[in-house]
């Protein structure tokens, strides 16, 4: 790990110090020309779209979990399990082929009726009444791509619950939601929380179903709904084909950036793993 | 108001302390009537021209512009399960009381999630084998895109297969014997600080992006020790990637191991690095192999650090250690970035392609864990 961070470092140094505008707080991209550029806004893209891909993956995950665990016949369960792994399973390029070609165009009728009752929500609003290739559609397809971690996650703590305190919930009247509410979900806080953590990691390192759902630009804009977009990862694959020497150091500068951001996520999550644990050992 | 408690097991007639509960066919009423009831809502809107629920600009009121009826039928399905969903809670919440209009509720918004979380993946299987099977044919698996036009209707992956294979076959080399060695230490022999950190370590590795680690090769192999991009660089990046899942696994099949089996072969006077070939490796080699699968079949599908180290190539290269290689998922992002439908059409078929080869991985790979389970 040290060895990833060192030469990362060492390739990055030339190209950063001859940047002519603010490596991190600037917009622009342009290092073998002008040699402005910084990762101001595929920075904000990478989280805007890894956050938005949370919010809408997380509560789905969480639900296939409970519903694996706790609802579904063991007969059925099995299988079901096996279908989200299998998710896991597929390349992310096909996942950026099939969001580019099919899910942005069927995404457009859904985007048409939020900006229209939605649009005086800031980030709903699309003025220009033009849809497609948007973060909303990148933020789906990772929320898609993240949704078999968190699930299988999820699914080994809530299976861990000791089933003498669900057992009590049901002796005291519990119907199976309050057993869930009661029992289940206190246990496996720390466990869903860090296979959150985990699902942003794999969320905001995803580079080639971003890069091919996204229309690449570098402006940072709150409006969703709008073409636009970009994050650290996509960038790279989109730039490194014509970058020169300068470009491509700025272009390790910026992946640095990004490793940095998942080694502290992951640290972090691991962490929630460990002490979580360790309390259930004790 | 005679309450009759003489007789256990006749409580009819008695008043009761729990509320009436519902029965199955319940359901099935209130599912058919809310689906009757919204039917006949959609009809007599649809026909007087005013659809609930518009996809055209210019909302409520107005003709639709390009609803097709499959788009129709999935917001109709929508509709008619929100509205079920509600309709089901009300009724619940009327005859059985709220606490268990609330776990009735629950459970169809969980069965939702589930549907929801399946979806992708049958819609994503459907859309590649349709789109795919135009173009696979033989003459795609057997021809390179050498001196073939982004807008020709001609071409094959040839080359791709080709890199794909080799690169991931050294990929797989390396990092096998690697990382069965990393997870026998950790799990035989280390103890203490080392294999804590050791093990931290790996697990952080998993959560390392791809791109990162196709940085990593390039900015060590390629820019700094000037060895060119190559197939083989591309292995190194996949390495990266494969080893921390190869360790992993590998640790939880030697766990698996019964201690007996072990304290039989020391009882004997085995030496223990023999214990640990003869005994131990052996007795967790299915289980092995299916962790290795399961991370060939994931590093298979890898395009981002393909791209940066292995750049892609429209000719055949049979050498993977010196000059650009083609892969499949690095041939799927260069093709469907050209604007021509030929170009698009091939990436599908190539992505067709890729799918079957995981697909196929994955499940040998699970028949091998059912079929060569370790009793013990």
């Amino acid at each position: 790990m040290a060895a990833v961070a060192a030469f990362l470092i060492y390739q990055a140094i030339p190209a950063v110090s001859k940047d002519k505008g603010n490596f991190f707080t600037t917009f622009t991209w342009d290092p073998d020309g002008s040699q402005v550029f910084g990762i101001g806004a595929v920075a904000f893209g990478s989280v805007l779209t890894s956050v938005l891909a949370l919010i809408i993956g997380v509560p789905v995950a969480v639900g296939v979990a409970l519903y694996i665990s706790q609802y579904a016949p063991k007969i059925i369960a099995r299988p079901l399990a096996y279908v989200v792994d299998l998710l896991a399973a597929v390349p992310s390029v096909i996942f950026g082929l099939w969001g580019a070609t099919f899910l942005v165009a069927h995404m457009v009728p859904l985007s048409r009726f939020l900006a229209r009752y939605f649009g005086w929500i800031p980030i709903f609003s699309s003025p220009d009444n033009i849809f497609g290739k948007s973060v909303f559609a990148a933020g789906v397809v990772l929320a898609v791509m993240m949704l078999p971690i968190v699930a299988a996650i999820s699914r080994e703590v809530f299976v861990q619950t000791p089933r003498e305190h669900m057992e009590g919930a049901i002796a005291l009247g519990a119907t199976r939601w309050e057993t869930i509410r009661m029992t289940v979900l206190p246990y496996g806080r720390s466990g869903v929380i860090s296979a959150i953590v985990l699902g942003f990691g794999r969320a905001i390192g995803e580079t080639i179903a971003v890069a091919l759902v996204l229309s690449a630009n570098y402006s940072v804009s709150w409006k969703i709904l709008v073409p636009g977009g970009n994050t650290i990862a996509a960038n790279i694959a989109n730039r490194y084909g014509d970058a020169g020497s300068i470009g491509q150091g700025a272009l390790i500068a910026s992946g640095l950036v990004l490793f940095v951001i998942t080694l502290v996520v992951n640290f972090g999550a691991r962490y929630v793993v460990r002490r979580g644990a360790k309390k259930a050992a004790a | 108001m005679s309450v009759t408690t003489s007789s256990l097991d006749t409580p009819i007639g008695g008043p009761s302390l729990a509320r009436p509960r519902l029965r199955a066919w319940a359901f099935w009423v209130t599912a058919v009537a809310v689906y009757v009831v919204l039917r006949l809502l959609f009809l007599f809107t649809v026909q007087s021209g005013q659809p609930m629920f518009p996809a055209g600009d210019r909302g409520f009121g107005q003709a639709v512009d390009a609803v097709l009826p499959a788009q129709a039928a999935v917001q109709f399905l929508l509709i008619f399960v929100v509205g079920y969903v509600l309709v089901q809670t009300i009724v619940s919440a009327t005859v059985e009381g709220w606490r268990h209009a609330k776990d009735r509720f629950m459970t169809s918004l969980l069965t939702v999630a589930m549907v929801i979380a399946v979806l992708p993946l049958v819609s994503v299987l459907v859309y590649t084998v349709t789109q795919g099977v135009v173009k696979l044919d033989g003459y795609f698996l057997s021809h390179s895109m050498r001196a073939v036009a982004e807008t020709d209707p001609n071409g094959g992956a040839y080359q791709a297969i080709i890199g794909t294979l080799e690169q991931v076959g050294l990929a797989t080399v390396i990092s096998v014997p690697f990382g069965i060695m990393v997870a026998v230490y950790l799990v035989e022999y280390s103890s203490g600080r080392l294999g804590r950190v050791v093990s931290f370590f790996v697990d952080v590795m998993t959560g390392l992006p791809s791109i990162v680690a196709g940085l990593f090769v390039l900015a060590l192999w390629v820019l700094l020790l000037g060895q060119g991009v190559s197939g083989f660089a591309g292995s190194l990046a996949l390495v990266i990637l494969m080893l921390p899942t190869v360790v992993r696994s590998t640790e939880e099949m030697l766990k698996l191991v019964p201690v007996t089996l072990r304290e039989a072969s020391f009882a004997l006077g085995v030496p223990k690095w023999l214990t640990v070939v003869r005994i131990v490796l052996p007795t967790a080699v299915p289980g092995i192999i299916t962790g290795v699968m399961l991370a060939v079949s994931r590093v298979m599908g890898e395009t981002a650090p393909v791209l940066l180290t292995v750049l892609g190539n429209p000719a055949i290269n049979f050498n993977p250690f010196s000059g650009p290689q083609a892969s499949l998922p690095l041939y799927v992002f260069s093709e469907v970035g050209q604007s021509s439908d030929n170009a698009v059409a091939r990436a599908w078929s190539a992505a067709l392609t890729l799918i079957i080869i995981v697909l196929v991985l994955n499940l040998i790979a699970r028949a091998v864990a059912r079929f060569t389970r370790v009793n013990g």
